[in-house]
């Protein structure tokens, strides 16, 4: 095992160490708290495909994480209430299955990404950032006034959805299954990195016109890219409303968006395990200090901004860094 | 088949009230060095572009192969076999040179959407890559990333690149620009061996290699050819004496 992928191991199994030590010395909360540091993890490890690899910094992979969401609560609520999502043009039925949620929210948030991807990538830079924020603020503000699902309010569902074979309210099971997901999409991005594909991105990303001199278009590499980069995050927002039993616009506007990049820029930009070491200080920080303060995110903003000034590379370059000392 | 791999025909384009392609006619043979010089700013690097399709010309049209390529962006007229080198080198820093060049073989060869199988396993790739930087002379510095390449092997870089685009043709934008005598003389060395793979439109200022390579020399002032000839025609050509080389040539 390389150095690099040792450290993105040991980052993944301090994660899990945590969860198992909560459960085991009865502290359910904390097994919740680790859950949602994977689940939030894994949608920065979907974001981390399209800025940190692709070099595109989407300002609105909310509206991803929201659709997931969405679609996780649509689906479920009416399972509860026993009537169809629709009746046009056929007949879709409600489902509180997470197998057959999960494919749904991800086609959904694909879907929507080929869309929004097509169109954003016209621009590039400062234009792409508020491209991307715009499209998320038009969900966000459509999610609001959307009120056969709850408008402002959200829309609650009270069973969390079931998966063959397991209990999903035990919250251990629950982590169990956030997590082998957080590992699933650690594994396909390290291969797509590496692939013929991730070649093409990554060097797209550095030097656009080589790319183009060398007979390969980079919108092609970049749309792709950002498509499946917003599947994995659809994921994470149908975890997220599991998790939570609940979903809100909230899911979808731009503090969300700005968290999720927050994670990736404090875990290491283009770095494997760089979101889940994101989101666990995240978290912890969270926890730590919102007790203190509910000025805590001023902390967070001087945290990062000392990342940005000195560590580029995130916790994870730190940590690398520190490894190669030893 | 014709003789003629590059066709540059009535090409003009204008920024303004600057024009800086005024009416080109140029070709491209099999086998030859055709050299391009002109002073600064006479509008080479804009007929590069041109012919890359960097920049979209206002009038005239350029065919490669007997095919017109006008509407074509620049991947598309990559593929077809146009390898162009850059004025100032343009590779991908963080790679390697031997991820470089491997880059260059998966343009030209295709199959970029493969996203499972690891690229440095994949001998489709690295084996012409790793051929294409022998030739340059590289073979030995595959593993150093790009950025840490010497300038002069930079330049030797770009010319592995443009060889693993199967080339049809070669637009090489001063590939001998910031080299130091020796490493001038190498490069000098590589490019001759080069016409056999494919015809070179080269662009240069380094007037010892561009006698001693080319076959043929076109001279450009402000956007137009003023001559085109052997390398003895142009030395003795009283009206580029005078605007390019100088009385004393």
């Amino acid at each position: 095992m390389g150095r690099d992928a040792a450290l993105n191991t040991a980052v993944f199994a301090a994660l899990v160490a945590v969860a198992f030590g909560a459960h085991v010395y009865g502290a359910p909360y904390v097994v919740t708290l680790a859950t949602k540091a994977a689940i939030l993890a894994l949608a920065g490890v979907g974001l981390n495909l399209a800025l940190g690899y692709g070099g595109m910094v989407s300002f609105g992979h909310a509206v991803f994480f929201g659709i997931g969401g969405y679609v996780t609560g649509i689906f479920a609520s009416h399972a509860a209430a026993g009537t169809p999502v629709t009746t046009f043009p056929f007949t879709i039925a409600g489902s509180a299955e997470m197998l057959g949620i999960w494919p749904m929210a991800m086609v959904v948030t694909a879907l929507a990404a080929v869309v929004i991807g097509a169109l954003s990538l016209r621009t590039t830079g400062v234009y792409f950032i508020m491209v991307t924020l715009a499209f998320a603020q038009m969900v966000y503000y459509f999610a609001i006034s959307w009120r056969a699902y709850g408008g402002e309010d959200g829309l609650s569902f009270y069973v969390r959805n079931s998966f063959p074979g397991l209990n999903t309210f035990a919250p251990l099971q629950f982590f169990a299954i956030s997590a082998v997901l957080l590992a699933m999409a650690m594994a396909f991005s390290a291969l797509v990195t590496r692939s013929r594909f991730g070649l093409a991105l990554q060097a797209a990303r550095a030097n656009r016109q080589r790319v183009m001199a060398s007979g390969i278009r980079p919108f092609a590499l970049q749309l792709t890219a950002f498509v499946l980069s917003a599947a994995i995050v659809g994921l994470a927002g149908a975890l997220y409303a599991d998790l939570n039993r609940f979903v809100s616009p909230a899911m979808l506007s731009w503090h969300m968006s700005g968290e999720i990049m927050v994670f990736v820029i404090l875990g290491g930009v283009g770095r494997l395990a760089g979101p889940v070491a994101g989101a666990g200080v995240f978290i912890l920080l969270e926890q730590l200090l919102g007790g203190v303060s509910e000025y805590w995110q001023a902390l967070l903003g001087l945290l990062l901004l000392a990342i940005v000034l000195y560590a580029p590379g995130g916790i994870l370059g730190l940590l690398a860094r520190g490894m190669r000392r030893v | 088949m014709s003789d003629v791999i590059l066709d540059i025909r009535g090409l003009e384009k204008s920024f303004g009230a600057l024009k800086a392609t005024d009416g080109v006619t140029l070709d491209l043979r099999r086998g030859e060095i055709h050299a391009l010089i002109g002073p600064n700013g006479a509008g080479k690097s804009t007929l590069i572009k041109q012919i890359t399709g960097e920049i979209r010309q206002d009038a005239g049209t350029v065919s490669f192969e007997g095919q017109a390529i006008d509407a074509l962006d620049p991947a598309a007229r990559a593929r077809l076999g146009l390898a162009r080198s850059f004025q100032v080198s343009s590779i991908v820093p963080e790679f390697t040179a031997l991820e470089n060049t491997m880059l260059a073989v998966l343009g030209a060869g295709g199959g970029v959407f493969r996203f499972l199988r690891p690229a440095l396993a994949d001998r489709g790739l690295t084996d012409p890559a790793r051929f294409h930087l022998e030739q340059a002379g590289l073979a030995l510095r595959e593993r150093v990333p790009a950025s840490a390449l010497s300038h002069g092997e930079r330049r030797r870089l770009e010319i592995a690149m443009a060889l693993a685009m199967r080339p049809r043709a070669f637009l090489l934008d001063e590939p001998m620009a910031g080299m130091g005598a020796e490493g001038a003389k190498d490069l000098t060395v590589i490019l001759s061996d080069l016409r056999g793979e494919a015809p070179i439109l080269l662009v240069e200022h380094d007037m010892d290699a561009v006698f001693a390579l080319a076959d043929r020399i076109s001279v450009l002032v402000y956007g137009r050819i003023i001559a085109t000839g052997s390398v003895e025609e142009i030395r003795a050509n009283p009206e580029v004496r005078r605007t390019y080389l100088g009385e004393d040539a």
